[in-house]
């Protein structure tokens, strides 16, 4: 598929303020081409439109007609379906009260034997009664039952319905038969069941109930992200400061943020400086700092200073309501282990139907006397146990919380495969470069010549390199402005390839760069020579500087490690995952960098178009491979890999080429992804072990194979309290993990 | 009496077979113009059979009234697309079959089933 749009798009407008600016808008959008619908909703100020147009042609035509608009999250469809979802909830749970206290009557009769015997009128006639409240229950608590099963049967179709209005169909039947011709039957089968019939029902709609109500927890992940959303934001409009619904604000607005308060939108910092909790985003537990000019995401938290920002990216296009896109479409995506479940279950209520037959048949040839009462009993039995929800739900619902549970941990999953592969790694590749390290080099060391300065020997080296785009000479300059120095005024820059650089400063010559530059320039280096091997030992990169033929000192540059990259690896180590570094650099830089980290191999010397050949290589080795880069350089490697992993900065998560996005630069985040795919994928496998195992033990024990040996036989009853536990059961589990910790 | 109840027993088993699984005839559509409406409701999707053209981009418009939480979700497995739907109004989704073949359709249990036929 090459296009994937959801084509039912709300804007605000503001400004609407009468019936004729809905037909004029009405108008203006209808007439668009691949406008289906439009409606105008004066109350709410909202255009609603299907069909296919894009937000900023809607924008374009309303403001042509003289209003304004913007794009509006649309939240109000969750509020919406959690209404639903409680309306629904409430009327399972009256259904279950309503068919339990009408069963539990109907128990105490049937037990208690409180009622006439059937061959007497009277009997007849109080049986009678009972029938027709059996009948009430069944069509006022199972009428969906029936009505879903007709409609499934006449569309070649069979389903949950069909089982459950099949079993208390033929109970209720079979019953309504014996109360109106007792003769027809002997008189030891001369039994009714409707208290089977209703109790089921009542059964039913309980577990359904439950269930509904475990099923919410599992998009509580989804619930919380939505949460993060303020609804108001405080703008500045012609000079003073109103707060207004967060669907008013526009583009360019400029935004008040104080102290405690959320980041209502995306923008960037233009007055004031703070610092941010953006860990309910990213997973980062630090507040980050920010100044003018820094981004700021919407949802997290202001934690000191008040600032203003102008609104860059609103409505659908923020940050949040991307990750909450990605993380809806995520948890409703399959992995590879459901595929079998799902086979199962496209051919299971039709194969559960012939096993019914068969054993209505077995009991007929087999069977003890009556024959019919243990017919009845172990057909229903069969047909009310088996339960295709708990095989349907046992891959899904674990899915929906796993991936929830890592957007909690910063960790997006795009799809269900790649949590099935994510658990099934052998190997980690590590990008260096900003992914083990920063990715941003520093001046780590500095060491002068006798009779020069620290101050000189930067600002001199300083005044060079501002003349260079290379990422070394970057953090020279940065090293000099953090110092507050003014660089030396230089002329004549001439770099010399793959040495250094020569330039003049005050008529004289300064050389930048490496032992070879300073060698053929005769400059003798004296004791910096034993300062820069020791240096190179430690991973860093060593430049000399030299005045007029005399040395002035060295810097050394390194690109330091994460603090935490040592300790992430550990964890993938521990896990059972072997570990290995990618690299551009040289052998010695490589093995120092891999050496301090700590992990099992490196592979240096590489270049960025070979990173991919590596990564098959591993694989062809039978290895299971993932790929942990930034996703822009190493796009080929990650979509090689058998998961690729992007560590993103923050929240940029429109990373295509990443089967996973990391929103923190931390590693730790591949290993709480790692260790929740493991997790999820170990509830996937105990859900489906319980439901296939409850299927294939409790269908044949209702058709009653252990009678030849323990003449035990299970009731219908249980067997629908059963199935009603079954798929409970299987959501709880899932619900499980909501508690887990990677 | 014994081989007619046994007799009817193996006519039920293959009227099962027959119906459920052999008989193919469903509530078949082929979409007029851009898009088709799908009533998602009881159990079925309907029609549940939608043919559309290759490289012709289609709006399978569904409407959902089972407020039962199975219909909730509607996954095409095979062409990466799912959606969320809401009750009692239409969810369209558009896109652009590439590939011919069918793919099936079905929510989150597998329990509503469909298919698009790709031509």
């Amino acid at each position: 598929m090459n296009t994937t749009t959801e084509k039912y798009q709300r804007l605000y407008v503001s400004d609407i303020s009468c019936a004729s600016c809905v037909n004029t808008i009405e108008a203006a959008i209808g007439a668009l081409p691949g406008v289906d619908d439009v409606e105008v909703n004066f109350a709410e100020r909202t255009v609603n439109v299907s069909g296919d147009v894009t937000e900023d042609v809607l924008i374009k035509t309303i403001t042509k007609s003289g209003y304004t608009a913007c794009s509006l999250q649309d939240n109000s469809e969750d509020t919406n379906k959690e209404n639903q979802e409680l309306a629904h909830y409430k009327e399972l749970l009256k259904k279950t009260i309503v068919a339990g206290v009408i069963s539990l009557v109907i128990v105490a009769v049937t037990m208690l034997d409180l009622l006439p015997d059937l061959t007497t009128f009277k009997g007849q006639f109080s049986w009678g009664v009972v029938s027709l409240l059996s009948l009430f229950v069944l069509t006022y608590g199972g009428g969906r039952f029936f009505t879903g099963a007709l409609k499934s049967f006449k569309n070649h179709n069979a389903n949950m319905d069909t089982l459950v209005a099949l079993g208390t169909g033929v109970a209720w039947l079979y019953s309504t038969f014996v109360v109106i011709f007792p003769g027809s039957v002997s008189e030891i089968a001369r039994h009714v069941y409707f208290d089977t019939a209703t109790l089921i029902i009542a059964f039913i709609n309980l577990g359904s109930a439950l269930e509904m109500r475990a099923r919410g927890k599992t998009s509580e992940a989804i619930k919380r992200l939505i949460g993060l959303q303020p609804k108001t934001a405080r703008v500045l409009r012609e000079g003073h400061e109103v707060d207004i619904p967060i669907e008013q604000l526009v583009m360019d607005d400029v935004v008040r943020v104080r102290p405690g308060e959320k980041i209502p939108v995306d923008g960037e910092l233009t007055e004031g400086a703070s610092h941010v909790d953006e860990s309910m985003l990213s997973g980062e537990p630090i507040p980050v700092s920010k100044k003018i000019g820094d981004k700021v995401v919407g949802g997290s938290v202001n934690k000191s200073g008040s600032f203003l920002f102008r609104a860059t990216h609103i409505g659908k296009d923020t940050a949040l309501s991307q990750i909450i896109n990605m993380v809806r479409k995520a948890q409703n995506t399959k992995p590879e282990i459901g595929r079998l479940a799902d086979k199962v279950s496209s051919i299971f209520v039709p194969t559960v139907m012939i096993i019914a037959v068969l054993t209505m048949n077995a009991w007929f040839n087999f069977g003890p006397d009556p024959k019919l009462t243990y017919i009845l009993v172990t057909t229903v039995a069969v047909l009310i146990i088996a339960c295709p929800c708990a095989l349907g739900l046992a891959t899904p619902i674990s899915v929906m919380v796993g991936v929830g549970k890592a957007a909690e941990y910063g960790v997006l999953i795009r799809k269900g495969d790649a949590l099935q592969k994510a658990g099934q790694l052998t190997t980690v590749v590590l990008d260096k470069t900003g992914t083990i390290t920063e990715g941003k080099p520093v001046v780590t060391a500095l060491e002068t010549s006798e009779g020069s300065s620290e101050e000189e020997l930067l600002r001199i080296a300083a005044g060079v390199e501002v003349n260079s785009e290379h990422p070394l000479a970057e953090a020279v300059v940065e090293a000099s402005k953090e110092k507050g120095l003014e660089l030396s005024s230089i002329e004549s820059f001439e770099a010399i390839s793959g040495h250094g650089v020569r330039a003049l400063y005050e008529q004289k010559e300064v050389l930048l760069g490496n032992t070879k530059l300073m060698e053929d320039k005769g400059v003798k280096l004296g004791s910096l020579q034993s300062r820069s091997q020791e240096l190179s030992k430690l991973g860093q990169t060593v430049i000399f500087v030299s005045l007029d033929g005399k040395p002035l000192g060295l810097l050394g540059i390194s690109d330091p490690i994460k603090t935490d990259s040592k300790d992430a690896i550990k964890r993938l180590q521990d896990s059972g995952i072997k570990v290995v570094m990618l690299t551009g650099d040289n052998r010695a830089t490589a093995g120092t960098v891999a050496n301090l980290v700590g992990v099992d191999d490196f592979i240096a010397q590489v270049l960025p178009q070979d990173k991919a050949n590596e990564i098959t290589k591993l694989q062809e080795r039978g290895e299971k491979v993932a790929m942990v880069g930034d996703g822009i350089n190493d796009a080929p490697a990650l979509a090689g890999a058998d998961v690729g992993f992007a560590i993103g900065t923050g929240t940029d998560v429109a990373i295509e080429s990443a089967d996973i996005t990391l929103m923190r630069g931390s590693l730790n985040g591949v290993a709480d992804a790692v260790a929740i795919s493991k997790a999820t994928l170990k509830n996937i496998k105990e859900n489906l072990i319980g439901a296939f195992g409850y299927n294939t033990l409790a269908i044949p024990i209702a058709a009653g194979i252990l009678y030849p040996f323990t003449g035990i036989l299970l009731s219908p009853i249980i067997a629908g309290a059963a199935m009603a536990l079954s798929s409970v059961t299987v959501v709880t589990n899932a619900n499980r993990l909501r508690w887990f910790k990677p | 009496m014994g081989i007619l109840v046994n007799l009817l027993g193996v006519l039920l088993i293959a009227f099962i077979i027959w119906w459920f699984w052999l008989y193919k005839k469903q509530s078949e559509a082929t979409i007029e113009g851009s898009s088709i409406d799908i009533i998602v409701d009881s159990g079925i999707y309907e029609p549940s059979v939608i043919h559309a053209k290759q490289g012709q981009e289609i709006t399978l418009r569904f409407i959902r009234k089972d407020s039962n939480p199975c219909s909730e979700k509607v996954l095409f497995n095979d062409l990466d697309m799912s959606a969320d739907l809401p009750i009692g109004k239409p969810h369209n989704l558009t896109f652009t079959p590439d590939k011919k073949g069918e793919f099936e359709f079905a929510c989150q249990m597998g329990m509503y089933r469909g298919k698009l036929i790709v031509e």
